[in-house]
């Protein structure tokens, strides 16, 4: 049974249309990755998850209900959302305790998760003064606060050091292993591709992928293969055409691009040329991103060109 | 061995008060930790009381001091009540301002977010809210409203009055109740506008500003505004002497509730219908 259900969700800011009738389900017992180019509505979705945006049609639950309407919401949903969400001049511990004292969480619990998220030597200063990452493990910490069955995090590794970033990954994994329901959004696809089972793709509001990460990546195609030969130079030339691309990736070994396993094999006989291995690449998750949304990106980055010091922008 | 383990286990019955999940008793208890646990709200709230009772006791002093020379209406009209009260003009930015921040400061740092996360149903955090701060306030006025009393009939000399004079027992209570009121009229307006800077103005525009520019109307309109405007009705109750054109002690305070209570209902209406 789905725990997190999207039904023609829509939202739309004045004449902007952030979330475009979007449906999906997110399942109990795996993390579900939630990607999508800036802008592309993710967070919108999450907030209205919670009830903090309200939808302009459409409905989402959770376990069954929306969420406003559960008598224990911190207890269903822990949520860390984009945005700070924290007074500046109370102390981490009072925060979590103002949170604990709205569905009468004991304060032991407060301090059990100050030294989960690793805070407890500045659970007593000011939030404001907190850097990214510390913010990031107060907002964890109060997600995790009312030991909810459904995790909503909105990148929520943004900010945090390598140690940080594989403590969550290792938690959200085992929060999915224990049977909850983990929806997790990150603009970071190699995080997302050892993180998440499941991923929902996103743009401009609509739904453009909702599929196991294996099958995602799978689909992507990659035009990319590693040869490894004792004879690289004579299959280089032989390889040579207008739209290939054959770059030495070791002393024996090359990359080629814009040509089938299968041809390469054909030539490489054709040529009386051994070869050791002949290995498609797959491609990753980031490739596969970027194939699905590349019609989707609202903000284009300019190309910054490698080509030297005279066209680097930075010098410009 | 096995079916002792596999049975399944038979949970053992919650007591009811320990679950966990939201009441508006533990919101009341949320929005206590809230307050306290910011130490403006108590440099505010002292510097409210200490300036009350200052400018109460100095102007008493002063006034006792002066008295020789004041000119015979002065003195007709005094009001010596009225007269130690005078800081609660003071009191009132203090409680105004702090009314306002404890619901704007909150719109301003993201924590509402946190905080209707937790309470999605929303408006019981405004009752808590609302709740607490009027306690609040009401505590700490009273406490001003008498040291501002007794002490500034005490500087008064010959002048003072004794709290079983008539009418002083209710301006003393009253000055406390329009206190605590300023503090719901602040608040609502916070939960209204959002916007620290937005709330404070519009609270004092309403509060000091507004009898100034209705004073500046035809004198045939100003007897049917002025005396409703929300310090001018909500001033009555602390006063013993009263301007005829003015309205009665409680019905005065009771058209300020009103005031306070339009501000609660739009700040209700924006919380319950706006995205947080
Ligand atoms: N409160 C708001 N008022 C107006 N427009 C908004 C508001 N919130 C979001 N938007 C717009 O809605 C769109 C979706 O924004 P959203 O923050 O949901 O994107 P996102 O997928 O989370 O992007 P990012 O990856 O950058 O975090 C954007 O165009 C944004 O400008
Ligand atoms: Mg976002």
């Amino acid at each position: 049974m789905p725990v997190i259900e999207i039904r023609e969700l829509t939202k739309r800011f004045g004449p902007k249309l952030a979330v475009d009738s979007l449906s999906f389900d997110v399942r109990p017992g795996m993390v579900t990755g939630f990607l999508g180019p800036n802008g592309a509505g993710k967070s919108t979705t999450m907030r209205m998850i919670i009830g903090l945006d309200r939808p302009t049609a459409g409905r989402v639950t959770v376990n069954g209900r929306p969420y406003a309407e559960h008598p224990d919401p911190l207890r269903q949903v822990g949520a860390l959302l984009e945005a700070k969400a924290v007074h500046t001049s109370r102390t981490a511990r009072n925060h979590l305790r103002v949170l604990a004292a709205t569905h009468g969480i004991p304060t032991s619990r407060v301090d059990e998760m100050i030294d989960l998220v690793g805070l407890t030597d500045v659970a007593t200063k000011r939030a404001g003064g907190f850097s990214l990452g510390m913010g990031q493990r107060l907002g964890i910490a109060s997600a995790l606060l009312g030991e909810p069955s459904v995790l909503v995090l909105d990148e929520p590794v943004n900010g945090l050091d390598p140690e940080g970033v594989r403590w969550v990954r290792d938690l959200l994994k085992y929060k999915a292993a224990q049977g909850c329901t983990v929806f997790v959004s990150s603009h970071l696809m190699s995080e997302m591709a050892v993180t998440a089972d499941h991923v929902i793709v996103i743009g401009r509001g609509r739904l453009l992928a909702d599929s196991p990460t294996a099958e995602i990546i799978r689909s992507a195609s990659s035009n990319r293969v590693t040869v490894r030969t004792p004879d690289a130079a004579r299959l280089q030339t032989a390889l040579a055409g207008p739209d290939v691309k054959v770059t030495t990736a070791g002393p024996d070994l090359l990359e080629v691009e814009g040509l089938a396993s299968a041809r390469i094999g054909e030539i490489a006989l054709a040529e009386r040329i051994v070869l050791h291995e002949l290995v498609p690449q797959q491609a990753s998750l980031e490739e596969a991103f970027m194939e699905m949304t590349a019609d989707d990106v609202e903000f284009h980055a300019t190309a910054t060109s490698t080509g030297g010091p005279t066209r680097d922008r930075s010098r410009v | 061995m096995t079916a002792a383990v596999t049975s399944v286990p038979v949970s053992a019955p919650q007591p009811a008060p320990t679950r966990v999940r939201v009441t508006q008793a533990r919101v009341i208890r949320s929005e206590w930790i809230k307050f306290r646990t910011l130490r403006s709200s108590w440099i505010t709230l002292g510097a409210g009381v200490a300036g009350m009772v200052g400018i109460g006791l100095l102007i008493s002093w002063a006034t006792n001091n002066r008295w020789t020379h004041m000119d015979p209406i002065e003195r007709l009209t005094f009001d010596p009540v009225n007269r130690s009260l005078t800081g609660a003009f003071l009191a009132q930015l203090a409680i105004g301002v702090l009314g306002v921040l404890t619901v704007t400061g909150e719109y301003g740092t993201g924590m509402i977010r946190s905080t209707l996360g937790a309470v999605p149903k929303r408006l019981p955090v405004l009752w808590a809210k609302l709740g607490v701060y009027a306690v609040v306030t009401f505590g700490a006025a009273l406490v001003a409203a008498f040291a501002s009393f007794l002490g500034g009939q005490a500087l008064l000399g010959t002048h003072g009055v004794s709290l079983s004079a008539p009418d002083a027992l209710r301006c003393v209570i009253g000055v406390a109740l329009y206190l605590t009121v300023v503090g719901i009229f602040a608040a609502g307006l916070g939960f209204a506008i959002r916007n620290t800077a937005g709330g404070i103005a519009t609270l004092f525009g309403l509060l000091l500003v507004l009898p100034g520019l209705a004073r500046a109307l035809p004198s045939s309109w100003q007897q049917w505004i002025v005396p409703y405007l929300p310090s001018e009705a909500g001033g009555n109750v602390f006063a013993v002497l009263r301007d005829p054109s003015t309205l009665a002690a409680w019905t005065g305070f009771a058209v300020f509730c009103l005031w306070a209570a339009a501000a609660v209902a739009l700040g209700a209406w924006v919380l319950s219908h706006r995205d947080a």
